[in-house]
């Protein structure tokens, strides 16, 4: 421990380091910061920073405000896109109560937790996900979403553009030591998606944070606005979050087994059982927008029948078939969630659910043989397919009545995530859209 | 500079008054396998192990380090003198012997020569190997003079596997070595580290750190192979 903090000392006084921001996110999974003197660093390093938490998305609590961010120094890293004369740094903290017990609202304790779990059954979880978001013409937000691609003055340049923020990105990223799989354009104009090589879940949701923030700054720098909002355009693809999934025993693939015809082991099985069990109590977490759910339709790429398959793309988990001799990449992929997700919650309760089917035993229905998107909703219902929540509201109401989200949130997040979407569903409620006023006004 | 490891505790006053003279901090433990369990978290930076009064000890203590993946380098032995014939066949367990009674200057001599020999003194230490350089004094690196900004662990895995070109490490015994704690990656943390690593060195030097298949991994070999 002492020699982390030593290097994280030390390199801030070799490399002359400016400022460090100590990052943070709220329940909502927004990146939160407050940047600390080099002279600080040492102090936070040992006891922690002191804030006044109330200010923060679930992290008010009824008496006691202030809440202490403890660094955890092996995530401290130099900034890349700050000038070399005036380097910034970047340390995630772990948020604790004062008497230095794990603050219940932290997402990275809630995940850490849930992570504990998994290990106590010898598993270490693994995660990786494909973040899908757009590029928008214009950088102020306030206007209505104009695509890079259509919106330009030529197609080509525009094109351009959009295609080099994204390979700046990956080398921005790639100099924070995220390895990318592979980036590419996407199906909808002005669509985009970066493939992250996987890591241990807790890395990787702050390797999401990082990857949303990078995107951003790298657009904005530019004029451009990125956007990892679930649909922000009607008509075209929203932006998922397919994550990849998988359980290890020390070096090898828990999810693998040769006997299996399909080279899926029990673990994988009960594992995949137990997230379709579950499947519509986390999707509050993992879908947790109103906006979230209009990604969630027929026609377009995104699940909606909690199903699995092997090579459906209709299917809410897909089990990708490994090339021969690359059992080690044995996983499935989840394909519910969003890149507008708090990523920690989301792998935590993604996690439990799976782990769940573990413990329990759970039987692995039969695999969803021809595309769901076709079948009529009779067919559906003699399979025994269920439909995802179709709504916010919906969702909630599922997750309220779930144990096993309550206990893999911890009571505190549970409760302040449900106050804070039922709010957010009743101001959704009594919105007067354009569709209604397009539509019913002319003729009532 | 790390600790020195000696043995037994309590370490004879005469020799640690002559290490410490030498400027070298040293530890001493009282069993062998104390070596593991004290060891400090960038291991020890070598040995001097006595064989008075505890002969059996002292060479079970000698086995232990020298049996590792990476051997304890450099152990000096202390004997009495009725001990020498005790050598045979543990050549292999130590770099070089006094005989007891010591002269100071005699041990002083010798453990300078040892780190002189094993390429490591008292001096600002650098690790340097092609376009590398590691200063571990101040916990930079810098790949043709551009400076790498890495993170604790991933500096940690290229100064332990940078320590020792050409040698090829198991997951485990890299997980063991430079983490040495459980961590929540397990022994899949070494090549998410490794990726990580060589994302940084930059498409031109990933190839510092060579995968060798269904083993680990190894540091340099690609630089000197033709």
């Amino acid at each position: 421990m002492r020699s982390q903090q030593e290097y994280v000392l030390r390199t801030v006084e070799e490399r002359a380091v400016r400022f460090v921001q100590l990052w943070f996110t709220d329940v909502l999974g927004t990146a939160k910061t407050f940047a600390i003197t080099p002279a600080e660093l040492e102090n936070a390093l040992e006891e922690g920073m002191t804030f006044d938490g109330s200010a923060i998305d679930g992290f008010s609590r009824v008496q006691e405000s202030d809440v202490l961010a403890r660094p955890d120094a092996k995530t401290f890293q130099i900034l890349p896109w700050h000038p070399d004369e005036t380097p910034v740094a970047r340390v995630f903290c772990d948020i604790f109560n004062l008497d230095g017990t794990p603050f219940e609202g932290c997402p990275r304790h809630v995940l850490r937790r849930n992570l504990d779990r998994a290990r106590e059954q010898g598993f270490t979880f693994f995660a990786s996900p494909e973040i899908e978001y757009f590029y928008f013409a214009n950088p102020d937000p306030s206007n209505p979403p104009v695509t890079l691609d259509t919106g330009s003055y030529f197609e080509l340049t525009a094109t351009d553009v959009a295609s080099d923020l994204r390979k700046r990105s990956v080398l921005t990223l790639e100099e924070m030591g995220i390895p990318v799989e592979h980036a590419q354009h996407e199906d909808a104009p002005s669509q985009h998606e970066i493939d992250l090589r996987y890591t241990d879940a807790l890395t990787m949701a702050d390797t999401v944070m990082t990857v949303r923030l990078v995107v951003k700054e790298t657009a904005q720098r530019q004029g451009v606005h990125a956007s990892f909002m679930p649909k922000p355009l009607t008509g075209v693809q929203g932006s998922g979050m397919h994550t990849h999934l998988s359980l290890f025993e020390g070096d090898t693939n828990a999810f693998y087994d040769a006997e299996d015809p399909f080279g899926l082991s029990e673990v994988a099985k009960r594992f995949t059982a137990g997230l379709l069990r579950h499947a519509h109590e986390i999707t509050a977490v993992t879908n947790q927008w109103v906006n979230s759910y209009k990604r969630l339709v027929v026609g377009y790429e995104a699940p909606i029948h909690v199903s699995w398959a092997r090579n459906n793309r209709s299917a809410l988990i897909r089990v990708p078939v490994i090339k021969r001799n690359k059992h080690e990449s044995t996983r499935i992929e989840y394909r519910a969630p969003d890149t507008a997700c708090n990523p920690y919650l989301a792998f935590a309760v993604i996690l439990a659910a799976g782990l769940k089917g573990i413990q329990e035993g759970y039987e692995l229905p039969r695999e969803a043989a021809t595309n769901l998107f076709t079948m009529t909703p009779e067919e559906l219902a003699a399979d025994d397919i269920r439909p995802l929540p179709g709504s916010l509201n919906e969702a909630v109401a599922e997750m309220e009545h779930s144990e096993l989200v309550a206990e893999a949130l911890g009571e505190h997040v549970f409760e302040w995530f449900i106050r804070n979407k039922r709010a957010e569903w009743g101001a959704y409620k009594t919105h007067i859209s354009q569709f209604e006023l397009d539509r019913y006004f002319p003729l009532l | 500079m790390e600790p020195l490891l000696c043995y037994p505790e309590p370490f004879p006053t005469e020799i640690s008054l002559v290490i410490e003279r030498a400027g070298y901090p040293w530890k001493a433990v009282a069993r062998p396998e104390h070596a593991e369990t004290d060891e400090p978290d960038d291991g020890w930076a070598g040995a001097v192990v006595c064989a008075e009064p505890d002969a059996t000890g002292a060479f079970a203590l000698c086995r232990l380090v020298r049996a590792r993946d990476v051997p304890l380098r450099p152990l000096l032995l202390i004997v009495g003198p009725t001990q020498l014939a005790d050598m045979h066949l543990r050549e292999d367990h130590f770099d070089d012997f006094c005989v007891l009674p010591v002269r100071g200057e005699e041990v002083a001599a010798r453990l300078a020569h040892l780190f002189w020999r094993t390429g490591r003194g008292l001096r600002p230490e650098l690790i340097e190997h092609g376009p590398l350089v590691l200063n571990l004094e101040t916990y930079q690196a810098a790949v043709a003079g551009r400076v790498l900004d890495l993170t604790y662990m991933e500096y940690e895995l290229l100064r332990f596997l940078a320590a020792r070109p050409g040698k090829v490490f198991t997951r485990e015994t890299l997980l063991s070595r430079v983490w040495g704690y459980e961590y929540y990656g397990g022994a899949r943390t070494v090549d998410v580290h490794v990726r990580r690593l060589r994302a940084k060195l930059g498409e031109e030097h990933a190839h510092l750190i060579e995968t060798v298949r269904s083993v680990g991994y190894r540091f340099g070999q690609g630089a000197w192979s033709p």
